[in-house]
């Protein structure tokens, strides 16, 4: 069995480390603040304009001005931040941003990364997904390995339009954890059910399986 | 000083005309303009092109102005979640310039400072480059983008005081700061007008050089577009 979103969550908590500023994008990437060790001082970015997320507010605590960038009621943490949206972006393509996490319909082995649009259908825009792959220290792709028909999201070359090129360090998908090289797909982590020739054989790019590649620990 | 102060929303777009550049705060419905977008609304003023983060809804924030059909073009980042955008949109009856947002920001921000372009990695490589001039900064290509300059700014602060410095509070505070500073004519509107001096200077965001009306804005719906709460 391929992972659940939980579980894509819970791997990629396992990245954040102590001190991190991250910015998560919006579906399975929201989920990874759930599985974040609360001994680790975070500090999640919205990037409407808040340092410090958190939770959802308690019914009676819900405020009209306090939202993150899903348009969401939510909380602020202690020693949390407001600020503009310029400023926002300041810390986003100033490099100050430490992890981004995103989803994606399409990545390549060539690190790219395609997430805003798909030609014909109605486009709702980039948001701030390219300031987000463009500047962020590292990023990290969110994702289902393939789609409703079985083809492989990751692949040779992004076919959809780019929201970054050449910009993604590491992919968590239902089917293992994958790095992005000069020379291609690494894979480092493979779903506990699957093995890594499944996992290869589902990628469309080419994979390397690194020599040390193991079985991802949920 | 209090010459800047004006009683309501409709006094306070005196000036507003057709095929007019306008620059609006906020972030989906936080922090918008509320009683300057009915007001615009109410102008009649058409052919406009509208600077602002999202598009509101169908029935609130700028959505109004699509349902009269005074919008000619939207230059945003995001614009989902909209029903009469869609329609216009993919009826080629609105014209969309999609921004990446730290480069709407950005953008927002230069034209307001008088610069009038910056280069930026954000989109490089992706549909946002097209005919744009490319220059290679250490190592790394980048894009020029333009400063946009509105003709009105509008913009919705917490508290203003009566030379136009705002505060604003919490995230509704996201696009105003810029859009504040790149108006031709910047138009505040708060939930709270105080005397001058009132106002700890410390703790100003937007000094009052970049408002030129302000006015005490009524009937706030402040309106949730995804109410999200926990349980104990």
């Amino acid at each position: 069995m391929p992972l659940t979103k939980e579980q894509i969550a819970q791997r990629i908590a396992q990245e954040v480390e102590d001190g991190f500023t991250v910015n998560l994008g919006i579906g399975i990437p929201t989920l990874v603040a759930n599985f974040i060790p609360p001994h680790l001082n975070v500090m999640l970015q919205s990037e409407n304009g808040l340092l410090g997320m958190g939770p959802f507010p308690l019914e009676k605590d819900i405020d009209a001005d306090l939202i993150n960038a899903g348009k969401q009621t939510i909380t602020a943490v202690p020693g949390a931040s407001y600020f503009s949206s310029a400023d926002s972006f300041a810390m986003i393509r100033g490099g100050h941003v430490d992890l981004t996490v995103l989803g994606a319909m399409e990545v390549d082995e060539t690190g790219s990364i395609a997430n805003w649009m798909v030609p014909g259908k109605m486009i709702k825009g980039m948001g701030g997904a390219m300031d987000l792959v463009a500047g962020a220290r590292r990023v990290i792709v969110a994702m289902q390995h393939r789609d409703k028909d079985g083809q492989s999201k990751l692949r040779k070359k992004c076919t959809l339009p780019l929201t970054g090129l050449h910009c993604i360090n590491k992919i968590v998908s239902d089917y293992g954890v994958i790095d992005v090289s000069k020379n291609g797909f690494i894979l480092r982590e493979f779903a506990p059910d699957l093995s890594p020739e499944e996992v290869v054989r589902a990628t469309e790019g080419s994979v390397r399986i690194a020599d040390d590649v193991k079985p991802m620990k949920i | 000083m209090s010459r800047k102060v004006y009683p309501n929303a409709i006094l306070a777009l005196a000036g507003v005309k057709d095929d007019m550049t306008m620059i609006f705060g906020g972030f989906g419905l936080c922090g918008i303009p509320e009683n300057c977008i009915v007001a615009l609304r109410n102008s009649g003023a058409k052919n406009l092109t509208c600077v602002s983060n999202n598009a509101g809804i169908d029935d609130f924030g700028l959505g109004l102005l699509l349902q009269t059909r005074q919008i000619k073009k939207m230059i945003s980042s995001y614009v989902g979640e909209n029903a009469i955008f869609e329609k216009q949109f993919m009826s080629g009856e609105l014209e969309v310039e999609l921004v990446p947002q730290g480069t709407l920001a950005e953008r927002i921000r230069a034209g307001g400072a008088g610069i009038p372009g910056f280069y930026t990695p954000t989109g490089v490589g992706t549909l946002v480059a097209e005919g744009k001039e490319v220059k290679n900064f250490n190592g790394r290509d980048c894009i020029l983008e333009k400063g946009i300059v509105g003709d009105f700014a509008f913009v919705k602060a917490w508290k203003g005081d009566k030379f136009g410095n705002l505060i604003f509070r919490k995230t509704s505070r996201n696009f105003n700061p810029m859009a504040a500073t790149a108006g031709k004519i910047t138009v505040a509107e708060v939930e709270e007008l105080v005397e001058i001096g009132e106002l700890d200077p410390d703790q100003i965001h937007t000094p009052g050089v970049f408002v030129q009306r302000i006015f005490q804005g009524q009937n706030y719906q402040k309106r949730i577009e995804h109410r999200t709460v926990r349980k104990v």
